[in-house]
């Protein structure tokens, strides 16, 4: 195994995945339809990257993740994880990456949590010392020591999904698919559950996709994200550079000497509200603070001030809306 | 990191291994649930008083029905009562629910990508659920009955073995009928309907309704030759050593060819369901 980034690790071109629905039109007559959950998309990650991959319900997220593991056949377009067509030898790429769905577990219900990840070692012949370092590790970073020994459907959702998490991770994986890992988990949760795949990530090398609605798991987490939208790709880069493509906005809060008209003939910059003495200005995010704020305080009693960020959830979701035409 | 491979032992040891364990945890969920077993054990001691009661005015009336004297016919009772749990076959209660919930859900999905095969993880979780019914839920009703009625009851150790495999041969051939209706989930989205069906058929012609001996003529030799009959009649026959000599050995072949049989077809509708599951989405 090389280690650092590879080009390619994850290769899909053209891929795309329709479904027949059929469809009630009349009493007894049903009518087929076709519907395209991912239409063209094409993208690589590199071995050891660590990649998000949002979009709104029903945009083709998991039916990306499914033609990722082989238990989706795309309809047309090429797939290569590793150099293996997924669908072709999905057992042999089972031995090679882990998988969390945050809504399945594939732990046993009634059992202790340490007799799942026995069947783990023993379905994916882990050595035991490798299983015996990994389990180790997981039990130190998610905090699983007290729950080893409980049945699985004594866990809370949280606890369960750190289960899962480290039940994925037994066998050394070379790459984790996520798919909502942090749903449902309270903010402590999500927390150790960042804090934990930052670790995997940046220590073992291994790459890491994940589908998430919660936008601050790709603002720790991934340097690159990957925006789906109707089933294709309508972004693919770094985060800042959403901000761009999405048009978003930086605001201005200007405190002044006292409560004066809005302020106007700032070059770039609105007044988009005023509170008292209180004042907000929107720029675009992609030009300095700096030209705006020195002509604020050319020309008005300027007392305080400062700059707020996009939020990166209206951005996206400004993105989403764009495009529902 | 480094892609492990199997650790000496070579696949098929590794394979057993892991079987081995899943019919483990097969034994050990249902053993976490003791208030259920007692319940359970209760149950059936109490049907199977019921069931003797009856079964003993119909033997008075009609002595030798069947070929089986009145103390064979209530050693047919108890037989099935110590095997309706281990059996499942009639009542539900092994994994067919599970299964059934997990295609309903989309859950299965997860199963598929496993490096396991699905059917023999299911055939082990339900061997060990069995082992461990057989133990928990037959044995007492068993002592129970023979407490409370004269049964024939051999003494000979090889019977009891031979009966001890064909109990196994039966929850194999009871595994793969409901292997078969919870596949058809993949088509139908619910099996619960085929399930209640399944039952009904198997509570006739597994002979627990009445021994399938006592039907005359064509009928009778055809409801012996089908699946169901080994899931109590075959095992029940093989107690009360009504299979003289190399018939032993035929009864188990009998049972064997089933489990064969309908394990291959599982496997063929395993795989259609994978690939309508891969193809269509589910």
């Amino acid at each position: 195994m090389t280690d650092g980034t590879e080009p390619g690790f994850i290769e899909l071109a053209e891929v795309a995945k329709a479904f027949q629905v059929r469809r009630k039109a009349g009493r007894l007559r049903r009518s087929r339809h076709e519907v395209r959950a991912v239409d063209g998309i094409s993208f690589t990650v590199g071995r050891g990257e660590m990649v998000g991959y949002i979009g709104p319900n029903g945009a083709g997220k998991s039916t990306t993740i499914k033609m990722l593991t082989g238990i989706l056949v795309p309809s047309s377009g090429r797939i290569r994880v590793a150099g293996i067509d997924p669908s072709r030898e999905r057992t042999r790429l089972a031995r090679r990456m882990g998988v969390v769905f945050g809504q399945r577990t594939t732990l046993w219900w009634d059992l202790p949590l340490r007799d799942s990840y026995e069947l783990v070692r023993r379905m994916y012949r882990v050595p035991y010392d490798t299983y015996r370092k990994n389990l180790d590790r997981c039990v130190e970073l998610l905090d699983l020591g007290p729950l080893l020994a409980t049945p699985v459907r004594q866990l809370s959702l949280g606890q369960r999904m750190r289960g899962d998490i480290a039940a994925a991770l037994l066998h050394d994986p070379e790459v984790l698919y996520l798919d909502e890992p942090t749903i449902g988990l309270d903010v402590i949760s999500k927390a150790r559950v960042r804090d934990f795949l930052r670790e995997v990530n940046a220590s073992l090398g291994t790459t890491v996709l994940l589908t998430t609605h919660d936008l601050t798991d790709i603002e720790q987490l991934c340097r690159r994200v990957m925006v789906i939208d109707h089933g294709r790709l309508v972004y693919d880069g770094g985060l800042a550079g959403l901000h761009e493509v999405g048009e978003s906005e930086r605001t201005l809060v200007v405190d002044l000497a006292r409560e004066m008209a809005p302020i106007e003939g700032v070059p770039g910059a609105r007044t988009v509200k005023v509170e008292g003495p209180r004042q907000w200005l929107a720029f675009p995010a992609s030009q300095s603070a700096a030209p705006v704020v020195a002509a604020v305080a050319e020309r008005w009693p300027l007392v305080d001030l400062s700059v707020r960020e996009p939020d990166i959830e209206d951005v996206i979701a400004r993105m989403y809306t764009g495009r529902a035409e | 990191m480094f892609w492990h491979r199997t650790a000496g032992g070579g696949a098929v040891g590794g394979a057993v291994a892991l079987y081995a364990a899943v019919a483990r945890g097969g034994f050990r969920r249902y053993a976490t649930y003791r208030t259920a077993t007692a319940a359970g054990v209760f149950t059936n001691t109490v049907f199977g008083c019921l069931i003797a009661y009856t079964f003993q005015a119909l033997w008075h009336e009609r002595p030798h029905l069947g070929g089986y004297d009145q103390a064979q016919a209530l050693t047919f009772v108890w037989v099935g009562q110590a095997l309706l749990a281990t059996v499942a076959l009639t009542m539900g209660g092994g994994f067919h629910e599970e299964m059934q919930e997990r295609i309903r859900s989309g859950d299965i999905a997860v199963d598929l990508y496993r490096p396991a095969d699905l059917q023999l993880w299911w055939l082990a979780a339900d061997l060990g659920r069995a082992g461990f019914q057989l133990l928990g839920r037959g044995v007492l009703p068993m002592v129970a009955g023979a407490l409370l009625f004269d049964l024939a009851l051999p003494a000979s150790p090889l019977l009891w073995a031979a009966f001890l495999a064909s109990v196994a041969l039966a929850v194999t051939v009871s595994f793969a009928l409901r292997y078969l209706v919870a596949l058809s989930g993949f088509w139908l989205l619910d099996s619960s309907g085929v399930a209640v069906l399944s039952g009904l058929a198997a509570m006739f012609f597994s002979g627990t309704l009445l021994p399938l001996r006592v039907f005359p003529g064509t009928f009778g030799e055809v409801v012996r030759m089908l699946p169901w009959s080994s899931a109590h009649q075959v095992p029940a026959d093989v107690l009360l050593g009504r299979y003289p000599g190399l018939g032993l050995l035929g009864a188990l072949a009998f049972q064997a060819g089933w489990a064969a049989v309908l394990l291959a077809a599982g496997r063929l509708l395993q795989a259609a369901a994978t690939r309508k599951v891969v193809v269509q989405g589910g």
